[in-house]
C-alpha cells in the first residue's frame, strides 16, 4: 500500500480546538450541576436523576478508557486476532454484573458497595476494609491512567509531559469538585457519545477503501502478513496465564469502585438492569470497532510505521485516521482520545472521594453520625487531595512502564472487592471477621504476587526468573479471598449478622427500604 | 413507608416469596455459569486445540473471526434475555408481593 508520512508529534491546530471546545462544554455542564450538587444525594448520586439508558451511557464512557481504545486498537494492527481475545475478556464482566450484582448493589446499598458489604455486619471494621480495597484499585488504576495522559500528549505534540498531567489533573478536579456526580455523569455521556460517533465514523471510511466489506479487509491483511494474524497468536500460550487473566477481567469488572458506584445514580433496580443491558451493548459495539480499526492500521497504515511511533502500536488508531480522513480527522481522533482520559480519571477521582468521606470519615470516624454538610464538605476536600494525588503520582511515574497497573486493579478488585460483595448479598453465614479476612487476603495476595510475578520481580526489578510463574495473580488471589472468607465466617459465627438476613431479602429482592 | 413487624414475618415466610428467591438466584446462576462456560471454553479452546479457531472457511477467513465476534453478540444478548425475563416475570410478582406488604 501507501508510503505513509504522518504529521504525527506536529502541533496539530484542529486538535487543540477540538478538545478546547470539549473542555470548555463541559466546565459549562459542570457550572449547570454545581447549581444543583448540594447535599450527599446530589454529589455522590446526582440524586438518583439518571435514567437507565443515560446511566448506560456513562457506565461505557466510564469503562472504555483511552488506554482499551488505542491499546486494543493497536494490538490488532501488531498481532490480529490476539487482540479480539484481549478485549473479549473485557466485556464478558458485564454479564456478571447484570445476573449477580446490578439489582441488589441497588436495592442494598446507598452510595457506595461498601454499604452493600457491611449491611448486615459490623460497620466500622468492614467499612474500612471496603475502603482498603477500593483504594487501592482506584490508586492502580488512576496512576496507570495520568501516566497514559501524559505520553500520549507529549508524543502527539510534543507538549511538556508535566504540564500535560497538570492540565488533566487540575480539569478532572474541577469537574468533581464543583459538579459531582451530576458533572461527571454528563462528562462520561458525551466523551461516550464522542467517543462511539469518531469511531464508527473511522471504520465506515476504513471500510469505505474495501468496498465497505469487511471480508476484504480481513483478506487484504492475511495477504499482507500472513494468515497468521487472522488466528490466535502467542497471546494464549499458556492456559493458566489466560485463566488467571480472565479471571481477573471478567470479576474485577464486578468489583471495579467507579462502575459500582454509578449503579446508585438511577431511581430503581430495575432501571439499574436497563442500564447494564445499554452499557453492554455500546462496550461490545465498541470492542467489534477496534477490532476493524487495528486491522484497518495494519492495511492502510503498515505495521511498521505503526510500531515506530510506540512499540505498543497505540498510535494505530491516530494513524488511520489521519490515512483516511487527513489530518483534521486524526486532530479530532486525539481530541476525542484527550477527552477520555479526561472523563475516567474524573470517574476514578468522584469514587476515591467517596469511599473517603462516606465510608471512612462518615461511617469509620463519625460512626455514622454526620450532617449533610459536613459530609459533603469533606467530599470535597477529599476530591481535592486525592486530585493533587494523582497529579503527584502521574509525575512521579513518568516514564516508567505502569501498563501492568491495569491487570493489577482489575485483579483487586476481582479479589478483594468482588468476593466479599457477593458472599455478602447471597450468604448468610458470612460474618464481619469473614469479610474482613476476604479482602485482606484478595488484596495482600494480589499485590504480593504480582510483585513476584514476571511482570515485576523480572520486567521491573530485572531479576532472572519470577518466583510466582504467572503474570496474573488473580487465579489464585480470588479463590483464596472466597475461601479464607468462608472458613473465618464459619469459625466466627455472628447471629446478629444471619438473624437479618432473612428480613434482608425484603430489600434485595423486592426494594422496600432500599434508598 | 411503613411496615409492621407481622406482615414482613408473614411475606418472609409466604411460599410466593420463598419462590420468587429460589426463581431468581435460579436464573441468576444458570445465566452466570453460560456466561463462564462459554467464556472459558473460548480461551482453553485457543490454549489446548488452536486449530479448531484457526480453521479456514474462506480462502483466508478463519472461523475464530465468527466465533469471536459471535461470542460478543451473544454476551450482550445473554444481558438481553435476563431483562426481559426480568422486565415480563420477576417483576410482575415483585409488584404483587410489594403491594402486599406495603398497602394492607
Amino acid at each position: 500500500m501507501e508510503n505513509f508520512q504522518s504529521t504525527l508529534g506536529q502541533v496539530n491546530i484542529a486538535s487543540i480546538i477540538i478538545f478546547f471546545v470539549f473542555v470548555a462544554i463541559t466546565l459549562a455542564i459542570t457550572y449547570w450541576a454545581a447549581k444543583r450538587t448540594k447535599t450527599t444525594s446530589e454529589f455522590y448520586a446526582a440524586d438518583r436523576s439518571i435514567s437507565g439508558f443515560q446511566n448506560g451511557l456513562a457506565l461505557a464512557g466510564d469503562y472504555m478508557s483511552a488506554a482499551s481504545f488505542l491499546g486494543i486498537a493497536g494490538m490488532v494492527a501488531l498481532k490480529g486476532y490476539d487482540g479480539l481475545i484481549y478485549s473479549i475478556g473485557f466485556l464478558v464482566g458485564w454479564p456478571i454484573v447484570m445476573f449477580l450484582i446490578a439489582e441488589p448493589l441497588r436495592n442494598l446499598g446507598k452510595f457506595t458497595f461498601a454499604d452493600v458489604v457491611a449491611f448486615r455486619l459490623k460497620q466500622r471494621p468492614v467499612r474500612i476494609g471496603s475502603s482498603v480495597g477500593s483504594l487501592m484499585t482506584i490508586i492502580f488504576y488512576l496512576i496507570a491512567q495520568m501516566v497514559g495522559a501524559g505520553s500520549l500528549i507529549t508524543t502527539l505534540f510534543g507538549f511538556p509531559y508535566e504540564a500535560a498531567v497538570i492540565l488533566v489533573g487540575c480539569v478532572m478536579i474541577a469537574y468533581v469538585l464543583f459538579g459531582g456526580m451530576l458533572a461527571t455523569t454528563w462528562v462520561q455521556i458525551i466523551k461516550a457519545v464522542l467517543l462511539l460517533g469518531g469511531a464508527t465514523l473511522l471504520v465506515i471510511m476504513t471500510l469505505s477503501r474495501f468496498g465497505m466489506n469487511p471480508i476484504t479487509l480481513f483478506e487484504q491483511a492475511a495477504i499482507k502478513y500472513s494468515d497468521k494474524v487472522l488466528s490466535p497468536g502467542g497471546f494464549v500460550t499458556n492456559p493458566w496465564d489466560a485463566l488467571s487473566l480472565g479471571i481477573a477481567l471478567m470479576l474485577g469488572t464486578a468489583g471495579l469502585p467507579h462502575i459500582l458506584m454509578r449503579f446508585f445514580t438511577v431511581p430503581d433496580a430495575k432501571q439499574a438492569r436497563k442500564s447494564v443491558f445499554i452499557a453492554t451493548g455500546f462496550i461490545g459495539y465498541f470492542y467489534i470497532l477496534t477490532f476493524f480499526i487495528g486491522f484497518g492500521a495494519m492495511v492502510l497504515v503498515s505495521q511498521e510505521v505503526v510500531s515506530s511511533f510506540d512499540k505498543g502500536g497505540n498510535m494505530a488508531a491516530l494513524l488511520l485516521a489521519e490515512s483516511v480522513g487527513g489530518q483534521f480527522f486524526l486532530g479530532f481522533i486525539a481530541a476525542v482520545a484527550f477527552a477520555t482520559i479526561l472523563a475516567v480519571v474524573s470517574g476514578l477521582t468522584l469514587s476515591g472521594a467517596s469511599t473517603l468521606s462516606h465510608d471512612l470519615y462518615v461511617n469509620v470516624i463519625k460512626r455514622g453520625k454526620s450532617d449533610e454538610s459536613g459530609e459533603v464538605r469533606v467530599a470535597k476536600v477529599s476530591t481535592l487531595l486525592l486530585g493533587i494525588l494523582a497529579i503527584v503520582l502521574g509525575l512521579t511515574f513518568k516514564g516508567q512502564n505502569v501498563a501492568f497497573m491495569v491487570g493489577l486493579a482489575f485483579a483487586i478488585a476481582a479479589s478483594a472487592n468482588f468476593p466479599a460483595l457477593v458472599m455478602s448479598i447471597l450468604w448468610r453465614g458470612f460474618t464481619t471477621k469473614g469479610a474482613v479476612a476476604s479482602i485482606v487476603t484478595g488484596a495482600g495476595l494480589a499485590v504480593g504476587l504480582i510483585i513476584l510475578s514476571p511482570t515485576v520481580w523480572v520486567d521491573i526489578f530485572k531479576n532472572s526468573s519470577a518466583i510466582f510463574p504467572l503474570k496474573n495473580p488473580a487465579l489464585f488471589s480470588m479463590p483464596a479471598a472466597f475461601l479464607i472468607g468462608y472458613i473465618v465466617s464459619l469459625m466466627s459465627k455472628e447471629p446478629e449478622a444471619s438473624d437479618k438476613f432473612e428480613e434482608e431479602k425484603l430489600r434485595t429482592y423486592l426494594g422496600i427500604g432500599a434508598e | 413507608m411503613s411496615v409492621n413487624a407481622t406482615k414482613i414475618h408473614e411475606i418472609i415466610n409466604s411460599e410466593s416469596f420463598k419462590r420468587l428467591v429460589k426463581k431468581r438466584i435460579a436464573v441468576s446462576s444458570i445465566l452466570t455459569v453460560i456466561m463462564l462456560v462459554i467464556y472459558f471454553g473460548f480461551i482453553l479452546s485457543i490454549a489446548f486445540y488452536r486449530e479448531l479457531l484457526s480453521y479456514k472457511i474462506g480462502t483466508y477467513v478463519t472461523l475464530g473471526l465468527p466465533i469471536g465476534i459471535g461470542l460478543i453478540l451473544f454476551a450482550w444478548l445473554l444481558t438481553g434475555y435476563y431483562t426481559r425475563w426480568a422486565n415480563r416475570d420477576y417483576d410482575k410478582e415483585v409488584r404483587e408481593l410489594r403491594n402486599k406488604v406495603l398497602h394492607q
